[in-house]
């Protein structure tokens, strides 16, 4: 029950913040601040008490009640070291996403409603075993994010929400399919994860998962951001307002690839083995395209949103190692970009282009933000240099690891993923450099240069940039608070036979 | 016949008699000069009738068949029944505030009429009765389309939607006469002892298509659906949200019904091309179509009325897909699905309706803003549209999974179970779906309103809410409807095992 108090404390929230009556409505801040901080403590509580003992079960906290009889679906939650990680990470960006929305003052309460709407949905995906259940908490995420985008987003927005909706909606198109089509061939007469992956290798045939397979993690991929499907992401991060740029790179492109780890690749071994290798190559493209195409961006917010896709090549790279040593980079990297993707898109959309409303890199440059803005400077710096992968910091283990793993399956991929990583490295120098410490030109005053004294950074924002930070620099510095309970998680039937069948051939 | 079978009959339709009863004393009091100041008497009259044919149906009635098959009542039967009346109250609520201004005694009781029809429609198993209850259903409705005299738009309506159907009607009835002629009976339970030394007759599979033809034109499936567009934009609200609810309900019931009873043996097949002939393959092409067209067609509509007639086209699709399923568990959900999608479209109807007396119009700009100007009503318009689109966890949502679910599986076990190519269609279209319900939210959520002050809630405010929560608990508690379906059906078809 400890798991279902994160996505019940989300949604007591929305309807709370529904009820709100409309001279209260500066309190919606608060009351999604506590079912965040709620969500937080009943996360970080699962964690703490997940035993990692060798004879330990590797899922807890079950929970199962009978749903619908007549499709056999059940309410079925629990959680082993990934789904715990990705709870955890949800909190940290729940809180951090209400503290950099601290100064939503146009229509509040629906603000509030719809983000704490997607919190409790993802909350509910990373803790489903019941692939019906999985699905209708996947799909709540998908409408609250058209409507904060649209109503409250800035650059295109209306092009860049109902984009980012028509790709979503096509993704879950064609999960929907692979999940009819799982229970109709399956007969089983249930959607249980476990029950359905048992049955895997008996029941679906060969020529069924040669095309469920790609269906159904293809449709889950779209959300994680696989090239060439990622273009709804630079455009939405773009257009959607600053906490909904966090929540989308923190963990709504994690919900993607989450699920296909979960759902596509246990249930269709055989179909994942198919097309690994094409899955690897995408993943590779999406690596050094989005780094090089981030390298190629005016607008800093593109930047950001381009690294998204480069970063979430990682984990897809990472997941069809079909490694231990892979897979835990793989989960590592989700948790480690959740933060950082985070931590970048606070500092661009709120305490920058909030206050100087642009996010041209000429512009910023001209406005000398090193001395005027000291405080997201140096937040900028350490997220920018987190994102690079500098030791220490949390992405250096993950995307270390996933290098690792995959130089065994995919020897020549590692050239142009070491590209990759060299463009990464340039293109966010360049954004870093020439947005806040660029020098004083000598040439005709630029008029951006004059702006009016910008409003000091907010208590919430310091709070929230902090958080962030202080999250990825403890995972940099003692990775095996993450490591350990995603090793043990390995054990479980689904994951071990995943990784042992595929790897030996 | 003798007196001791005539009580019994009107012990079995006394719901309906008292509608009929109701609709009577209604006509009468609206012959009063004073009938204009009467109208909240006539609503309230007609609701408590209602209400008590209600409660007499719940509680008192007993399962019979009399008159061999004319009448029956059967726990399904009853449970339509319940859904349909409670429409058709639903209808006479929205209709208390509607644009009818001149002979709304009259309006309320053809109303009635045409619950009376729908009702009678599901509680027969005998050709000639499904006709009749049809027609009475279809002139009522013809009459309450064309009903606002000043508005071309409703008399042109009407127009259409009377010759259509009439045209539907003589295709109906000429399908039932080769029926009959082949078969030699009208009632469906003798048909299916009957139907399996008729499956291959030429004679019975183009009967099947004509009566099939016939009921495409209820439903408003694809080619037969021009009158559906016209008839939703033109007629007044309510009407179109008694057209897009009750008439729904028990088009699809009579049909299920004819098609799993009638013609169970002539099915056919309907795999990608490997068509055989039967109902299947009708069925499997108007559904394509319907889909196809539906969906496509309402991306382009200025007009939310429009547009959900468009998307009624789309809905009769689906539905008509997991008709295609031909058992039990498909049944089933295509039953549970038409009911889910009543409430829904009523609800719908109902928010247009008071946005229609408000500004004026039904076009997507007069739903500028209503975030600001009624909240209520734009969270409940944002439950039913999204519950269409089949977002869940609405119950829009579990209705299309389970319909779609159980087709598939109805329809082999291999790699490729042969409806897939169907199913991909629907699945496909209903993400394109979601575009156009997203336009008109768009429209509620984000555009500036036009004018700022908030409107006081309409009466009719707390049954659409209560309409909205309805979709939303039983998207997550479905069994609370779909266990005693369930029972119902198990025990329809058990009933059907042959002597």
């Amino acid at each position: 029950m400890i798991l279902n108090a994160t996505f019940l404390s989300a949604f007591l929230g929305v309807v709370l913040v529904l009820i709100l009556p409309r001279r209260a409505e500066h309190f919606a801040r608060w009351i999604a601040l506590l079912a965040a901080l709620a969500g937080l403590a009943f996360a970080l509580k699962a964690f703490v008490g997940y035993d990692q003992s060798a004879g330990a079960p590797h899922f807890q906290y079950v929970t199962r009640i009978p749903w619908i009889d007549a499709l056999g679906i059940s309410f079925f939650t629990q959680a082993d070291g990934i789904s715990l990680i990705l709870l955890v990470l949800t909190g940290i960006i729940a809180i951090a996403g209400v503290l950099f929305s601290w100064n939503v003052t146009r229509r509040p309460r629906a603000f509030f409603a719809f983000f704490l709407t997607i919190i409790g949905g993802v909350y509910g995906v990373f803790q489903s075993f019941d692939l019906f259940l999985l699905f209708v908490f996947y799909e709540i995420v998908i409408v609250p994010k058209y409507f904060l985008i649209a109503a409250w987003g800035s650059t295109n927005r209306e092009y860049g929400a109902m984009k980012l909706t028509i790709f979503s909606v096509a993704g879950s198109a064609l999960v929907l399919l692979a999940t009819v089509a799982t229970y109709a061939v399956s007969g089983v007469h249930s959607f249980d994860l476990l029950v359905l992956a048992d049955h895997a290798r008996v029941v679906f045939p060969p020529a069924f998962q040669i095309w469920a397979f790609p269906a159904m993690f293809l449709g889950f991929a779209v959300l994680a951001g696989i090239w060439p499907f990622h273009t709804w992401a630079p455009t939405g991060h773009v257009a959607a307002p600053t906490a909904v740029s966090m929540l989308l790179a923190g963990v709504v492109m994690k919900l993607g690839s989450y699920s296909a780890l979960r759902v596509a690749m246990t249930l269709f071994p055989q179909g994942l083995e198919q097309w690994r290798t094409v899955i690897a190559v995408l993943a590779t493209i999406g690596i050094l395209y989005g780094a090089l195409v981030a390298l190629a961006q005016r607008d800093l917010k593109f930047v950001v949103g381009y690294s998204s896709v480069n970063h979430m090549g990682f984990v897809l790279l990472g997941l069809v190692t079909l490694n231990t040593i892979g897979l835990s980079g793989a989960v590592l990297q989700m948790f480690s970009h959740g933060i950082i993707g985070g931590l970048l898109f606070a500092v661009v959309g709120r305490m920058i282009y909030d206050r100087t409303h642009t996010r041209e890199i000429s512009a910023l440059g001209a406005m000398g933000l090193s001395k005027a803005l000291p405080f997201a400077a140096f937040t900028f710096t350490v997220a920018s240099v987190a994102s690079m992968g500098l030791p220490g910091f949390s992405g250096f283990i993950a995307e270390f690891t996933i290098l690792s793993g995959s130089w065994k399956p995919f020897p020549l991929l590692l050239i142009p993923t070491g590209i990759g990583v060299v463009v990464t490295v340039a293109f966010t120098l360049r954004a870093l450099q020439r947005s806040f410490f660029a020098p004083k030109e000598d040439g005709p005053p630029n008029p951006a240069a004059h702006h009016p004294p910008f409003d000091p950074i907010t208590l919430a924002e310091k709070l929230g940039a902090c958080l962030l930070m202080a999250t990825t620099l403890g995972v940099g510095l003692y990775p095996k608070i993450l490591l350990d309970p995603i090793m043990h998680s390995f054990g479980s039937p689904l994951m071990h036979q995943l990784i042992r069948e595929v790897a030996s051939k | 016949m003798n007196a001791e079978a005539y009580i019994h009959l009107l012990k079995l339709l006394a719901p309906e008699a008292i509608l009929v009863v109701t609709a009577l004393v209604v006509l009468g009091l609206g012959l009063s000069p004073s009938s204009e100041r009467m109208r909240p008497l006539l609503t309230r009259l007609t609701l408590f009738g209602g209400l008590v044919a209600a409660s007499v149906l719940y509680l008192f009635s007993k399962n019979a068949c009399i008159l061999n098959g004319m009448v029956v009542l059967d726990p399904l039967g009853r449970i339509f029944k319940l859904v349909i009346l409670g429409l058709g109250l639903i209808t006479v609520i929205f209709s208390a505030a509607s644009p009818v201004r001149r002979h709304y005694a009259e309006y309320l009781a053809l109303i009635l009429f045409s619950t009376v029809g729908m009702m009678l429609l599901a509680g027969t198993e005998e050709l000639l009765m499904i006709f009749l209850a049809l027609e009475l259903t279809s002139i009522s409705l013809y009459v309450l389309t064309a009903y606002l005299k000043d508005s071309t738009a409703s008399a042109e309506a009407g127009l259409k939607y009377f010759l259509i159907g009439g045209v539907s009607a003589a295709f109906l009835l000429f399908g039932l006469s080769l029926v009959y002629g082949v078969a030699g009976t009208t009632n469906l339970r003798a048909l299916v002892a009957i139907s399996p030394a008729l499956a291959g007759d030429p004679l019975m599979l183009v009967g099947i298509v004509l009566t099939l033809v016939g009921f495409g034109f209820k439903v408003a499936a694809v080619p037969f659906h021009l009158w559906a567009p016209d008839v939703y934009e033109g007629a007044p609200t309510p009407t179109a949200a008694l057209v897009a609810s009750g008439s729904k309900v028990a088009g699809f019931f009579i049909l299920a019904k004819m098609l799993a009873l009638g013609f169970g043996a002539s099915v056919g097949m309907a795999a990608w091309s490997q068509f055989r002939p039967g109902w299947l393959p009708v069925l499997a092409i108007m559904a394509a179509l319907s889909i196809l067209l539906g969906n496509l067609a309402a991306l382009v509509q200025s007009n939310v009325k429009r547009l959900l007639a468009y998307s009624a086209i789309a809905h009769s699709g689906y539905m008509l897909l997991g008709l295609t399923s031909a058992s039990e568990a498909g049944f089933t959900a295509v039953l549970f699905y038409v009911i889910i999608y009543a409430l829904t479209t009523i609800g719908a109807f109902g928010v247009v309706s008071v946005v229609e007396r408000r500004r004026g119009g039904s076009q997507l700009q007069d739903f500028d803003g209503l975030h600001k100007t009624a909240p209520g009503l734009a969270l409940c318009l944002l439950v039913f549209l999204i519950s269409l689109a089949g977002i869940p966890p609405l119950a829009g949502f579990f209705g299309k999974f389970y319909m779609f679910s159980e087709t598939l599986a109805a329809s082999g076990k291999g790699a490729n179970p042969s409806m897939l190519w169907l199913v991909v269609l629907a699945i496909a279209l209903n993400a394109v779906s979601l575009y156009y319900y997203l336009i008109v939210l768009k429209h509620v959520f984000v555009a500036k309103p036009a004018e700022e002050e908030r409107v006081k809630a309409p009466a009719c405010g707390p049954l659409i809410a209560a309409l909205a929560l309805s979709v939303l608990l039983l998207g997550l508690f479905p069994n609370v409807l779909l266990e005693p379906l369930r029972a119902a059906v198990k025990n329809y078809t058990s009933s059907l095992v042959l002597p």
